[in-house]
């Protein structure tokens, strides 16, 4: 089991908090949505969450072990990160992208040469990206390449992904199979933590939602109760009309 | 990370890459060992190599093949630190010259000429400039302070090269008689004639060092394909990554310009040509990168030994007349390309 620990973390940058007291825990089995406004520090969170960017109060555990007190090696075993906008600088091919999920267990004499091109192999089929194995990843599509990224993370064989923004700005036939994929991902032992913006999509895939204003935690549950037309109207500032369908909030329109 | 370049050049996989580049550099050595204005035949080499003495056998051992051993060792730390800088900098721009180190190297020497202590010591020119590049590394870090970024290293770096190029000139601009000020001119063009065994000594374990720190580089540079954040994700410590090339940099390039003055374009040129044979990676083009510099600098400095009459063209002068046209096909081809 792999539990992931926020405790009063506190993070600013020019006198501005950009994370101010948060205390968050993530277990496996969840698919934590984390939402809000731009600016509300999600994905500082996030990267405060994989030891990036270090707070200058209180500390993130990993088992309960300060994050910045374990080694390299162990972190990136149990927590994976897909960036956002999926970078990559170089005009190397989708399989090369993927091999490098594999670099933190290329230590082990155990995973060698065989088991690491099943992985890669079992990787790139599960997300689709097969055919795509010999193209350039700076050739792709925005949709093919967040599958791409999202191959490496599941190569790595982390516990946990944290992704910032998977589906922002592509089509809605990715969105959803970047989502399904995601939740697929999780299961007794593994959990997903994904930065979202679309409200309707938090809703249809997560199971439990952390809404942000403004560096701190405004609410934090299940959708139903994390998107209340209050809590929407208070954060975003927008009014929103909603319904229900089987119990699962959809945003219908909203004005500001 | 492996690379598949099936698509990209059919029929080389990475050890025939290497194979091909280390077969070059060994004929380019030979030749450079070989030739000269005393042609010597290579069983006369392989006599001296096996300690009979001869007249030849002098020529070879103090002059020919010190200076083929060097621009061996100094076309590989500069094609492999070229090859690290871009690899760190994400940017095919970058060359070693970058951090400053090569320019507080030439300073060095510059002001050891100037002192005229070269002539009393032989190897106070190369140890001078080590001295330099070893306070450039320590001026960088200054300046960069605690927990530097990338981009801080390099701003740091680039303001440091023009310190210690504006203190090179006005050295010059100073210079007693406008004799020293030639010799120290041609100095920093590069060259690599009549070096000895002692620079020899001087700067290989330098080059030796700073090339291991580099080679200790490649997971860690595939891992910045995807940014430093993610490679961070991937358990790469990236101050250390950080550390070791700007190290590595320092001590190889450091050396290499103590003993043969500032050779420009093969830090730039030789990852450039050879990064579509490695897929791109940029942990891959670090070794094809160290042989294909030393076959570089091995071949300018053959042909700078036939090329002219007269004064001898120097070799800095002849690489940096290589790579502006190559710079030109590049940008023809990538416009070429709409890239």
């Amino acid at each position: 089991m792999t539990f992931l620990t926020a405790r009063n973390i506190l993070i600013s940058k020019n006198n501005n908090n950009i994370i101010n007291n948060i205390s968050l825990k993530i277990r496996p089995g969840e698919l934590v949505g984390l939402i809000g406004p731009n600016g509300a520090g999600k994905t500082t969170l996030l990267k405060s969450l994989l030891g990036i960017v270090k707070p200058i109060e209180g500390g993130v555990y990993l088992n309960n072990l300060g994050i910045n007190t374990l080694s390299r090696n162990y972190v990136s075993k149990h927590l994976s990160y897909l960036a956002q906008g999926a970078p990559c600088y170089w005009p190397v091919t989708v399989k090369q992208i993927v091999e490098l999920g594999c670099l933190p267990h290329t230590y082990d004499t155990k995973k060698r040469e065989g088991s690491i091109s099943n992985i890669v192999a079992e990787s790139m089929a599960s997300t689709g990206i097969s055919d795509l194995q010999f193209r350039k990843v700076t050739s792709l599509s925005g949709g093919e390449r967040t599958l791409t990224m999202l191959a490496r993370c599941l190569a790595g064989q982390a516990p946990l992904i944290l992704a910032d923004e998977p589906v922002t700005g592509l089509d809605p036939s990715h969105q959803i199979k970047i989502m399904q994929l995601l939740k697929n991902q999780v299961s007794s032992k593994t959990g997903v933590v994904a930065v979202l913006h679309d409200l309707n999509l938090a809703a249809k895939y997560c199971s439990r939602l952390v809404l942000m204003s403004e560096g701190k935690i405004y609410a934090d549950g299940v959708p139903e109760t994390v998107l209340s037309t209050q809590n929407i109207s208070n954060v975003y500032g927008i009014k929103a009309k909603m319904q229900y369908l089987d119990g699962q909030p959809i945003i219908l329109s909203g004005s500001i | 990370m492996e690379y598949n370049n099936k698509h990209l050049v059919p029929y080389l996989s990475y050890a025939g890459l290497l194979f091909l580049l280390a077969a070059l550099v060994t004929v380019l050595f030979l030749m450079s060992v070989l030739w000269g204005t005393a042609e010597i035949p290579i069983i006369t080499f392989l006599d001296v190599l096996l300690g009979n003495e001869s007249p030849t056998g002098i020529i070879l051992l103090e002059l020919r093949l010190p200076r083929a051993i060097l621009a061996l060792a100094v076309g590989a730390s500069l094609g492999i630190s070229g090859a690290a800088l871009q690899g760190l900098l994400r940017n095919p721009l970058a060359e070693p010259g970058l951090i400053g180190v090569s320019g507080c190297a030439a300073l060095g020497s510059v002001i050891v000429f100037y002192t005229g202590l070269s002539v009393t010591y032989s190897f106070a020119l190369p140890l001078g400039g080590m001295i330099g590049a070893c306070l450039s590394v320590g001026l960088l870090y200054c300046l960069a302070g605690r927990d530097p970024s990338i981009l801080t290293i390099i701003l740091a770096g680039v303001a440091i090269n023009t310190v210690a190029g504006a203190l090179t000139i006005l050295a010059l601009n100073l210079a007693p008689n406008p004799f020293a000020a030639f010799e120290v001119f041609f100095w920093l063009l590069g060259s690599l004639t009549d070096r000895s065994m002692n620079h020899l000594f001087v700067a290989l374990p330098f080059i030796v060092i700073g090339t291991c720190f580099l080679l200790s580089t490649r997971r860690g540079l595939d891992a910045l394909t995807l940014g430093e954040d993610v490679a961070f994700s991937l358990g790469i410590n990236i101050k250390s990554l950080q550390t070791r090339i700007v190290l590595g940099i320092a001590l190889a390039v450091g050396a290499s310009v103590s003993v043969a003055g500032v050779i420009g374009f093969v830090g730039l040129i030789v990852p450039h040509l050879l990064r579509p044979f490695v897929g791109y990676s940029p942990g891959y083009l670090l070794i094809p990168c160290a042989l294909g510099g030393a076959a570089l600098t091995l071949a300018a400095d053959i042909v700078v030994r036939f090329a002219t009459q007269g004064p001898e063209l120097q070799l800095g002068v002849l690489t940096s007349l290589i790579g502006a046209p190559f710079f030109l096909v590049l940008v023809i081809k990538m416009r070429r390309e709409g890239q």
